[in-house]
């Protein structure tokens, strides 16, 4: 039984196919694994034998989805407390598109509240651990959904990104984590954080079966305005090489990421050899406003959430508190009372940073430089992209940090996006694959550290492509001891 | 009212006027009609996590339409935004407006300015349970969100009304105007049509604005006008008395007549607008332009121009059938089937002899556009005489009457004019030869005279005979041409 | 720079209740917060377009096609307080 745990998601798919593994029987495996999860990693779990033997390309395969979709009758709290109980009457598209692929939701995972956080520890029902050291962070907003796969807990899961939700845990459990183009899937009935950078996207063991995820969940839908799909869909990964390709290094999130760990960049250093070895060429380059993405990004995304998170009012859904006799109106005691409660300290923390970003006076000195310092971002990408085919970089400046390390400085907290928040204020794609492991700085157990790949938007094929031909000459197959099998 | 020496009103409007599409703004419920509570409504007009906007296409098409109509400059790429406030009739906290680029701006409707026309959606309803029913006081308050949603076009005028009476007759103009285009049922009372003013006074002659308050919830053309004439009396008070007029929202209560401050819905007022991420620019295509273009009917004022200019009617009719779309659309009718005829003289009829007849009988029966063309051709080939045309008007009009058209009563009435010259001028000579005195008057040169012959002429003809001819051949007979 | 007053403002702006141990708190840290985002002060970002969204669609329109509405039972399923086949609030008044 074990060893169906150690399949990735095709291989059992192929295995399905093939009459050698039947559906159940695959199900089952993950729903018991999911049963026993430690790390705090589920909010929701399918009980074993209730498989409804679905078919289709993905045979009935189980996938872990993070609580931030919807899923019609099933509790989704996006991590939130304000949410608590709440049964959307609606599902995503992401997750209508991946059942009617033949996928079958195994478990809904833990997230930082309203996919605000860089660790999971701003959970609304608790921390999530990291399956390669239980007192490490699995990185954030993701980190439900990277530490199953990494655990093998689940075969699979989806996760959103927005600053770097999914690359970021991805990179701090040692899976691989994908952040599509803008657009490429659909974000209807997944619960908003910041409209203009939310991007769902796939967390797996390796790069073909994110493929496989993506090309399940792209295109467009009439129920999300700005949703396109990818032209032509999406390309299975087959490069073994890389000639032909050029490689960009971009200085700024690289040798001078801010607080990169000495670690992460041996390793770095490693796999920007490896991809010249693959026959790529390489150079270094610029990316001169990328430094300002974290700025940038800390004044667009919060002031987003402060009008996406306002629906919590305790009128039509969720958590509601009683109103207290003060000087306020019964109306306005109640909302406050509410989202008081329901709300976790970061969310609110974000929540006050972007009302303040937006309130009258304030909004050309914060939104408006902010968005322009979007579009300068956006206009370096395009400018390396004329020399390169793609962009590398780590994901992380770090590996995974220990459990509160970071809780109490929010802004060293936001640093742990560094290298990832601009490809989202550019919208543009891009990928974390495992790339070795490093200690920290400092000391401590070998870690996993991330890859990041970025390419122009909607290349998503050839992304997968490169990320395919690194992948199979790092051959990384270290496993976290915390794992089952 | 007009106010006293030395002040001037300035008034701007901003209407609201609710869209007849199928469906909502930003999702595919339906419209609701005063169904029961929250059954039309879905997660997206309920604001369910992870629902987004989708925009009503026709909704679009609609507010072109409207920019079109006040001769706005198009944008030729507008986005929406959001605009951020706790209340429970607005769902999301946020309502989806547009604000810095709006779909048209610098428009004009007869003599005054549109700043701005936008989309935006509706709030929900809200029954506040309570006490008196109303706001004030209320226990607590029902949300019905079948409302929620509902396609809107805000239309801001510039401040360029200077009367309560003016401002009531260009909201009249705008609801003509809309209804004409078939985008609203543009009606106050069920709160299709909602006009807000904001109004300030200044001393005469000066140039910058006083201080404007706005009024809300006037639901009928008759409390718009009430509610202005109040404020106005109230702000010259104010300043009277020596003090400053405060920047104040009022509620007009239609039972009291009156208008009392209130509470704003915000601790303070600000919106933070930001724009829309979940919705993309919209920027006409030809397409959409022409679609919108050929959808427009003639309007009110270019009517108006076309009728005082091209037909020669005179102003005021010119005006009242061009600004009333059902009378407006009687006289079109009437003058199409009274080919050839004098279109100035049609319009008389129209609005003279039909409208006094149709008042008379409490516009009970309508009459046939072709039958008044009839009679006005009757008129003018002299087959009847003016009174008899506004007879046979007249039993047209009558609900108890049952004649097939003006032909009939002409027939039962016998009101045929003597068209014989010959047998005419038999029956003056003989009422010449019965009214001596008279024929010697007019004789001696005093042309008043006539009137007892006439008088004879018409007993005999029982007033078929046309009055002027009668005349002109006793002249001649008695020779005082 | 943001003090306790602007603070407090910002929060009823949010609907977010703070304590007076939370408004000192919350001042340090979106201060510090306020302090990095303003290294964007540096550049110069005159005649710059600002980017609101990334994808370059315009018109994306639905036609006006009805379609079925969610059953009331299940909207006000979730409902905090159910009446009368509404959603009731306390008064905006009282
Ligand atoms: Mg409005
Ligand atoms: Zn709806």
């Amino acid at each position: 039984m074990s060893d169906v745990l150690e399949l990735t998601a095709a291989e059992a798919i192929d295995r399905i196919t093939k009459g050698e593994l039947g559906s159940d029987e695959y199900f089952d495996a993950y729903a018991e694994a999911a049963a026993g999860d430690e790390l705090g990693a589920y909010l929701w779990r399918a009980k074993p034998g209730t498989s409804d033997g679905a078919t289709g390309e993905l045979n009935g395969a189980p996938i872990a989805v993070k609580d931030i979709f919807c899923t019609e009758g099933i509790e989704t709290t996006a991590g939130s407390r304000i949410l608590e109980g709440y049964r959307p009457p609606y599902t995503a598209t992401a997750v209508r598109r991946l059942a009617a692929a033949g996928a079958q939701v195994l478990g809904k995972t833990n997230m930082d509240e309203f996919a605000m956080g860089s660790s999971n520890e701003n959970s609304g029902y608790g921390l999530v651990r990291n399956p390669w050291d239980l007192e490490r962070v699995p990185g954030g907003s993701s980190g439900g959904s990277a530490a199953v796969v990494a655990a093998r807990l689940a075969p699979w899961a989806i996760g959103t990104d927005t600053g770097g939700s999914i690359r970021q845990p991805a990179s701090l459990c040692g899976v691989v984590g994908l952040k599509p183009t803008y657009g490429a899937i659909s974000r209807y009935g997944m619960i908003a954080f910041a409209s203009s950078l939310d991007q769902c996207g796939p967390l797996t063991r390796d790069v073909m079966d994110a493929a496989i995820l993506l090309r399940v969940m792209e295109g467009r839908d009439h129920c999300d305005s700005t949703s396109v799909g990818i032209e032509g869909g999406v390309e299975l990964p087959s490069r073994t090489d890389l000639k032909g390709l050029r490689f960009g290094v971009p200085r700024e999130l690289a040798s001078e990421a801010e607080g990169i760990e000495e670690g992460v960049r041996e390793v770095f250093e490693r796999n920007v050899a490896l991809i010249q070895e693959l026959g790529a060429e390489v150079d270094e380059c610029e990316l001169p406003h990328s430094a300002h993405g974290i700025s940038a990004y800390y004044v667009l995304a919060p002031a987003e959430a402060s009008a996406n998170l306002a629906r919590y009012d305790g009128v039509r859904y969720g958590l509601r508190e009683g109103a207290s006799s003060g000087t306020d109106s019964e109306l306005a005691s109640m909302y406050e009372r509410t989202r008081t409660a329901g709300f976790g300290p970061e969310v609110k923390r974000r929540i006050m940073l972007g009302t303040y970003a937006l309130s009258s006076g304030y909004y050309d000195a914060y939104y408006g430089r902010a968005q322009r310092v979007r579009t300068k971002i956006a206009e370096d990408f395009a400018t390396a992209f004329e020399r390169f085919d793609y962009l590398v970089t780590p994901t992380s400046p770090t590996v995974a940090f220990e459990l509160g390390a970071r809780a109490e400085n929010p802004l060293a907290m936001y640093m742990s996006d560094y290298c990832t928040v601009p490809m989202p204020l550019a919208g543009l794609p891009a990928i974390s694959i495992p790339a070795g492991l490093a200690q920290p700085d400092g000391g401590g157990p070998e870690l996993p550290v991330g890859l990041q790949l970025v390419s122009p938007a909607f290349g998503e094929s050839g992304l997968l492509d490169a990320a395919h031909a690194i992948e199979g000459a790092i051959g990384f197959d270290a496993r976290p001891v915390g794992a089952a099998g | 009212m007009s106010l006293p020496e030395g002040y001037e009103a300035v008034i701007g409007l901003e209407i609201h006027v609710q869209l007849q599409t199928q469906t909502k703004m930003f999702c595919g419920c339906a419209l609701s009609f005063g169904d029961e509570p929250n059954v039309h409504t879905c997660p997206v007009c309920l604001a369910h996590p992870g629902s987004l906007p989708t925009v009503n296409e026709r909704a679009v098409d609609y507010a072109l339409r409207i920019g079109m109509a006040l001769e706005c400059d198009l944008a030729p790429r507008s986005i929406f935004h959001r605009k951020n406030y706790f209340y429970p009739d607005n769902p999301k906290a946020y309502q989806i407006s547009q604000y810095d680029i709006p779909l048209a701006t610098k428009g004009r409707l007869g003599d005054v300015r549109v700043h701005r026309v936008h989309l935006e959606e509706d709030a929900a309803k809200m029954i506040h349970v309570g006490q008196s029913g109303r706001i004030h006081g209320s226990a607590h308050s029902l949300v019905d969100f079948n409302r929620a949603g509902t396609p809107l076009v805000e239309i801001v005028t510039e401040p360029d009304l200077r009367s309560e009476e003016e401002a009531r007759e260009w909201a009249q103009l705008l609801r003509t105007t809309v209804r004409q285009l078939g985008v609203s049922d543009v009606n106050m009372e069920e709160g299709s049509l909602r006009v807000d003013a904001n109004v300030s006074i200044r001393r005469a002659g000066e140039s910058e604005l006083g201080t404007k308050t706005e009024l809300k919830n006037m639901n009928s053309f008759r409390f718009l006008e009430r509610g202005i004439e109040a404020e106005l009396d109230r702000q010259v008070g104010v300043v009277e008395s020596g003090e400053e007029v405060a920047q104040e929202t009022f509620h007009f209560d239609p039972r009291a007549g009156s208008l009392t401050p209130l509470r704003s819905k915000e601790y303070a007022h600000d919106y933070r607008y930001f724009p829309e991420p979940d919705l993309v620019p919209l920027a006409p295509t030809e397409e959409m332009l022409s679609a919108a273009r050929d959808a427009l009917p003639e309007l009110p004022a270019k009517r108006r121009e076309r009728y005082r200019d091209e037909l020669g009617l005179p102003d005021e009719s010119a005006r009242q059938l061009a600004f009333d779309a059902d009378l407006g659309e009687y006289f079109e009718n009437a003058l199409d089937a009274a080919d050839g005829l004098e279109p100035r003289i049609v319009a008389n009829w129209v609005t003279g002899e039909l409208a006094a007849a149709q008042r008379h009988f409490g516009h009970k029966k309508d009459v046939e556009p072709t039958h008044v063309a009839e009679v006005v051709r009757m008129v003018a080939d002299k087959r009847i005489s003016h009174a008899s045309g506004r007879e046979v008007l007249h039993t047209l009009s009558d609900p108890g009457s049952s004649v097939a058209g003006p032909e009939e009563v002409v027939e039962r009435r016998q009101l045929e004019m003597e068209s014989d010259a010959s047998a005419l001028e038999a029956i003056v000579a003989a009422a010449i030869e019965a009214e001596p005195a008279a024929a010697e008057k007019v004789r001696a040169g005093n042309p008043k005279a006539v009137g007892p012959i006439v008088g004879a002429v018409m007993r005999e003809t029982k007033g078929t005979a046309d009055g002027g001819e009668v005349t002109r051949l006793i002249r001649e007979q008695l020779g005082a041409g | 720079m943001i003090d306790r007053d602007q603070v407090l403002h910002v929060a009823r702006l949010a609907r977010l209740e703070l304590t007076e141990a939370e408004l000192e708190k919350m001042a340090d840290e979106l201060s510090g917060i306020l302090d990095h985002v303003e290294r964007m002060n540096e550049l110069d970002l005159d005649g710059v377009e600002p980017t609101t969204h990334v994808v370059q669609l315009e018109n994306v329109l639905r036609a006006d096609t009805p379609r079925p509405s969610w059953p009331r039972e299940k909207i006000l399923e979730p409902a905090p307080d159910p009446d009368e086949g509404a959603f009731r609030v306390p008064s905006p008044q009282a």
